[in-house]
């Protein structure tokens, strides 16, 4: 009797079952699913079940890495005990002798910097450190001009261009580059030593491959560390390198997935002077079919009728060129820099590029004043022969005049890099860091006699890094800047003094040489 | 004040014959037109109790709680996005065959690779476009406590603008004018008219050479003094200072232990720098143990041998969240692990503290128990660059090897002259009085906006004292919506979607400055209520704040207690939802801001 119950029971339950079921949506498919798939093969279901209950176990399982887990095993009394034995070292290494010379020889100009600027210990001395080619820092227009923007807009912009920072003033500045380089648009970033390596990193991704001047400067070097692309050197200027190099990547890469490709230079380098052969690089990058980014950091407002840059001067459609990136902040002495190219490219970069996006928009006043800066140059074209006449007198009395030094720098580069020729280098056998340290008195020789000079900076290794694994390191060098605000006669005076300088500090007894190579 | 015998000259009764009867005299039009001027770039104080100052006492920093909204708005934010990026798939497919022109520069052609690839220009294309008007809104004039926008409109759902050649005076929440310093007139735009006469706009040179005058040096100094560190030096921007700083302190061997919604520029240069890079859950004091004894007790990766040296690097306020590093805490951790410590003063450096004096005045904490304190000078000065304030061993070393110095741009005269000229005003050197009002007027105004907004039903995050206030919005078609809303109301606002966010916490973000008055954050509180009506945005659930007030004779600490004494005896707490109505939250706001807010 209770088992007929039971029986009724479970029926009735069964009944149930069967008609929840079925009133449940899609039942109908699920049945004929099973149906069909069981085909008189129980194995086959049972092991499709299987399938499903591992999906099942699968999607509840928790995350796991794939990385390979290299953990010591510790007690929590372990751990606290090597926290306890745990010294870290100081934030920064002491001063070497050589940073702290630096660091006290830094000279500091009182009130405005110009072609004769004071110092802080009392000097006048003639400036031939700053890049005021066109004494543009003493331009009573300018400041004019200056101070109207500033009674418009204030001094901040006070927010990134994304945010409201973006202001006409910064718009017109965009649209004055572009036409005078004659590229579609422009972007206009905050900083110039931080464009180019945001511009970078920000078309170029891990799996692309960039080809770059082994000299380049120390901006591009990080855009292109931070771009994580692949990244092949090849010998400075020379063209038939960058050739080959070009020939190996199109056939390494034939059969991969195409992938994007840039050539990354200088217009005139940093860290030699010399400028780069611009039609060669575009016939090259054309041939090839990558894409070229070129740095003008030091060319734009210095190369050229009007100073509109590398090419102006050797006759280059600006288009040609994929971006060119240069300073507001140098020859043109407002602030900022800019990259120049297609819409798309700029455009990109308003959204891309960190330094523009997560930094705030540039000084109404610096933006105002690269505007009458560009336009100052379009409108007397004659002022950069005045430099250029300026920069040949300078020559006259350098090079080959002094037996020491030879200026690497292009005829046309107002910075002029004075190095070491080789014969005295393996003749004293003197080191990267001997050179530094001659080049440093010479400088201070120089100012004893009123003129300011400065040496070519380098970057000191990253921490960590040993000096072998540094890579191409730029050859010590004296930095001189000509200028038009001193006159013919004042330069070849000033150039007298700095080749007395040199000749004194190369042929005294007690080089300070013996102090650094022990 | 001196007896009336002083003033021997003046007869009264001589001056009512010869003036007017009416002492006022009505500003003549172009008087009239100046003063207006100068109001739209710093609102007039409009009472002497639309002050506060704020300084955070105790031990503990409690975390602020973050309210969530119902899952009707989660699951509808998931749908948008879903649709969203359907509809796109969908115009794809279709633009791709129908207009292929337009899709040039996402494929490969002669050659070349596409310049953005296809999948990573999707969000721009599909999702950004449709809200491209809110951003880059371009501006002109002074960005004070109203903002001038060029209008400008588009004809083809945001691909282009036209220039209208109109513009339109909004009130601006969105700069990062905390202290007020955006201004075209007074004494900080005085001074810098002197200094661009005197020195020009450039030094044309990078410090390494021979960029250094005598106003770095002067503005090294203040700096260096007022944020209570003995030396600091300046750059020409602030994202660099970042950027360039982690290289120059740490590399191989190194670990930077970073927060995880710290600033790009914070990224950028920890990249840059070659070091490990670890992170830990935002504020989460715990998390940020946790990982410290993970790496100190494993060491470097592989081969176990202890760190070099281990940086934490937090912000002190963070721009998108609008909370407070838990310095104390911190600085707790520091002692027993021996990290070395870097703080991102980018907002809070002018925005906190009774001084203004950044996140260590705001917790009272010294500043030398910070290793290195970075901030910007460009949203409370109203300048631009950025500084880094550290012992003077360290700002030797980072002379010579940090590659903004070496490398980069020198800041321009007048830019320096702004920083000397606000620092002055703010430590009261100059126009004394002046920078106490402005920051007790920003504390004021941060809370006053903050507990209105609260009180209204809105999900608020960040902490009481922050100025930067983020009112959530979450589904993604309310951005646009806002923000039109707003500007309707000619009110500008930013706001921030993902990737800036989480996917689901999209926001419009408030900036608050002391160039603001109450009228105009009334302003904004009635602009909010009619929005937040309209657009479905009062969703808090109570336990964020906003709460009734209390009864008479109760204080904030009997409730405190009482809830505790709920909670022990395991009774469940009741918390209203906040929906005041707008005059109530308008009349009590002022007195309310100054006590602990509930």
């Amino acid at each position: 009797m209770d088992l007929e119950e039971v029986q009724a029971h479970l029926r009735r339950l069964y009944a149930d079952a069967t008609t929840h079921f079925q009133k449940m949506p899609g039942s109908a498919i699920l049945l004929r699913y099973i149906r069909s798939s069981y085909q008189n093969d129980p194995v086959r279901s049972a092991f499709e079940l299987l399938l499903f209950l591992f999906v099942i176990r699968y999607l509840l399982s928790s995350k796991y890495s794939t990385k390979k887990e290299n953990k010591v095993r510790l007690t929590e009394d372990e751990i606290d005990e090597l926290v306890d034995e745990w010294t870290p070292e100081p934030l920064v290494a002491p001063q070497t002798p050589f940073e702290e010379n630096v660091n006290e020889k830094s000279p500091v100009i009182v009130g405005p910097t110009g072609p004769r600027s004071k110092l802080s210990n009392g000097k006048t001395v003639t400036n031939l450190a700053s890049f005021n080619f066109y004494n543009f820092i003493g331009n009573e227009a300018l400041k004019e001009k200056a101070i109207q923007t500033l009674r418009t807009y204030g001094v901040g912009p006070c927010g990134p261009p994304g945010f409201y920072g973006t202001m006409d003033v910064h718009m017109k500045t965009e649209a004055d580059i572009a036409s005078h380089l004659g590229t579609p648009a422009c972007i206009v970033y905050a900083q110039a030593f931080s464009t180019i390596s945001s511009v970078i990193p920000a078309f170029s991704k891990r799996g692309d491959v960039i080809v770059v001047d082994k000299a380049v400067n120390y901006a591009i070097r990080k855009g292109i560390q931070l771009s994580r692309s692949t990244i092949r050197w090849y010998e400075h200027n020379n063209m038939e390198d960058l050739q080959r190099v070009l020939a190996k990547i199109t056939k390494e890469q034939a059969s991969k997935p195409l992938t994007r490709r840039f050539i990354i230079t200088e217009g005139l380098f940093e860290n030699v002077g010399d400028c780069v052969d611009l039609p060669k690089v575009i016939e090259l990058k054309l041939k090839y079919k990558f894409r070229l980014i070129l740095d003008e950091t030091w060319s734009y407002g210095v190369l050229g009728r009007t100073g509109r840059g590398v090419t102006e001067q050797q006759n280059v459609d600006a288009t040609e060129v994929d971006m060119i990136t240069g300073s507001l902040a140098g020859p043109l002495c407002a602030g900022g820099g800019f990259c120049a190219g297609s819409e798309e490219v700029v455009e990109h970069q308003r959204i891309s590029a960190a330094a523009y996006t997560f930094s705030a928009a540039l000084p109404a006043m610096l933006s105002t004043t690269a505007s009458e800066t560009i336009n100052l140059l379009q409108e007397n074209p004659e002022i950069l022969t005045q430099l250029r006449d300026n920069v040949k007198a300078m020559r006259g009395q350098l090079d080959p005049r002094s037996d020491w030094v030879k200026c690497s720098s292009a005829v046309d580069n107002p910075i002029m890099l004075l190095v070491l020729k080789p014969e005295h280098i393996t003749a004293r056998n003197l080191s990267p860091a001997d050179q530094e340290w001659i080049f440093q008195d010479v400088v201070d020789e120089c100012l004893a006699n009123n003129v300011l000079i400065t040496r070519l900076k380098t970057m000191p290794a990253a921490l960590g890094v040993a000096p072998k694994d540094q890579g191409w390191q730029p050859q010590p060098a004296l930095k001189v800047c000509i200028t038009t605000g001193l006159s013919k006669k004042e330069t070849e005076k000033a150039g007298v003094v700095i080749r007395h300088a040199i000749t004194k500090i190369m042929t005294r007894k007690n080089n300070r040489l013996s102090q650094t190579s022990t | 004040m001196k007896g009336p015998l002083s003033l021997p000259t003046i007869s009264l009764s001589s001056a009512k014959d010869e003036r007017a009867t009416t002492l006022f005299q009505p500003p003549s039009p172009s008087q009239a037109r100046r003063i207006a001027r100068q109001n739209a770039q710093f609102g007039p104080l409009g009472s002497q109790s639309h002050r506060y100052s704020s300084r955070f006492e105790g031990t503990d920093f409690p975390e602020p709680i973050e309210d969530s909204p119902p899952y009707y708005f989660l699951i509808t934010t998931y749908i948008s996005y879903l649709v969203l990026i359907a509809f796109g798939h969908v115009r794809d497919f279709f633009g791709k065959r129908l207009r292929p022109e337009k899709y040039r520069h996402l494929n490969a052609s002669n050659g070349y690779a596409a310049l953005n690839s296809d999948f990573d220009n999707f969000y721009v294309r599909r999702l950004k476009m449709r809200l491209n008007d809110c951003f880059a809104r371009p501006v002109t004039g002074v960005p004070g406590r109203y903002v001038t926008l060029l209008d400008r409109k588009s004809r083809d759902n945001n691909e282009t603008f036209q220039m209208m050649g109109t513009i339109t005076e909004t009130l601006n929440m969105s700069s990062y004018n905390y202290l007020g310093f955006a201004q075209s007139e007074g004494p900080c735009a005085d001074a810098v008219e002197a200094t661009v006469r005197k020195y020009g706009m450039s030094l044309a040179s990078t410090r390494g050479d021979a960029g250094t005058s005598d106003l770095h040096i002067e503005v090294e100094n203040l700096i260096a003094r007022f944020v209570g560190k003995p030396a600091a030096m300046v750059y020409s921007m602030g994202f660099v200072t970042n950027a360039a700083a982690f290289p120059a302190i740490v590399g191989k061997g190194c670990l930077i232990i970073s927060d995880e919604l710290n600033h790009a520029s914070i990224r950028f240069g920890s990249r840059s720098s070659g070091a490990m890079i670890g992170m830990f859950k935002h504020n989460d004091m715990k998390s940020l143990e946790c990982v410290l004894r993970d790496a100190i007790s494993q060491g470097q990766p592989r081969t176990h041998r202890p760190w070099k040296k281990i940086l934490v690097a937090v912000e002190g306020l963070y721009s998108m969240e609008g909370t407070m590093c838990n310095l104390p805490g911190i600085i707790a951790l520091k002692r027993k692990y021996k990290f070395h410590l870097y703080v991102d003063e980018a907002h809070s450096i002018g925005a906190l503290g009774p001084q203004g004096r950044g996140v260590c005045d705001y917790f009272g904490v010294d500043p030398s128990e910070v290793d290195i304190l970075m901030g910007t000078l460009t949203k409370s000065f109203g300048a631009n660059g950025g500084y880094i304030a550290a012992s003077k061993s360290v700002i030797d070393k980072l002379k010579v090897t940090n590659a903004a110095t070496i490398f980069g741009e020198a800041p321009t005269p007048p830019v320096l002259m702004q920083i000397a000229s606000s620092l002055k005003i703010i430590s009261g050197e100059l126009v004394p009085g002046q920078g106490e009002e402005r920051l007790q007027r920003l504390a004021f105004n941060s809370r006053y906006l903050r507990l209105g907004l609260k009180r209204l039903g809105f999900i608020i995050f960040g902490h009481d004292d922050s100025p930067i206030i983020p009112l959530m919005l979450y589904n993604p078609a309310k951005m646009p919506a806002f923000s039109h809303e707003m500007l309707r109301r000619k009110i500008s606002v930013v706001v921030v979607g993902y990737p800036a966010t989480p996917l689901e916490s999209a926001r419009a973000r408030f900036c608050v400055s002391a160039a603001h008055t109450k009228d105009d954050l009334d302003r904004m509180l009635i602009a909010c209520d009619q929005i937040g009506d309209v657009l479905q945005l009062k969703f808090s659930s109570g336990i964020a704040g906003g709460a009734d007030p209390l009864p008479d004779g109760l204080t904030n600490e009997m409730e405190m207690e009482h809830r505790r004494w709920m909670r022990e005896n395991g009774k469940e707490v009741v918390v209203k939802p906040p929906r005041w109505r707008l005059e109530d939250v308008l009349k009590r706001g002022v007195e309310d801001v100054k006590a602990p807010l509930r």
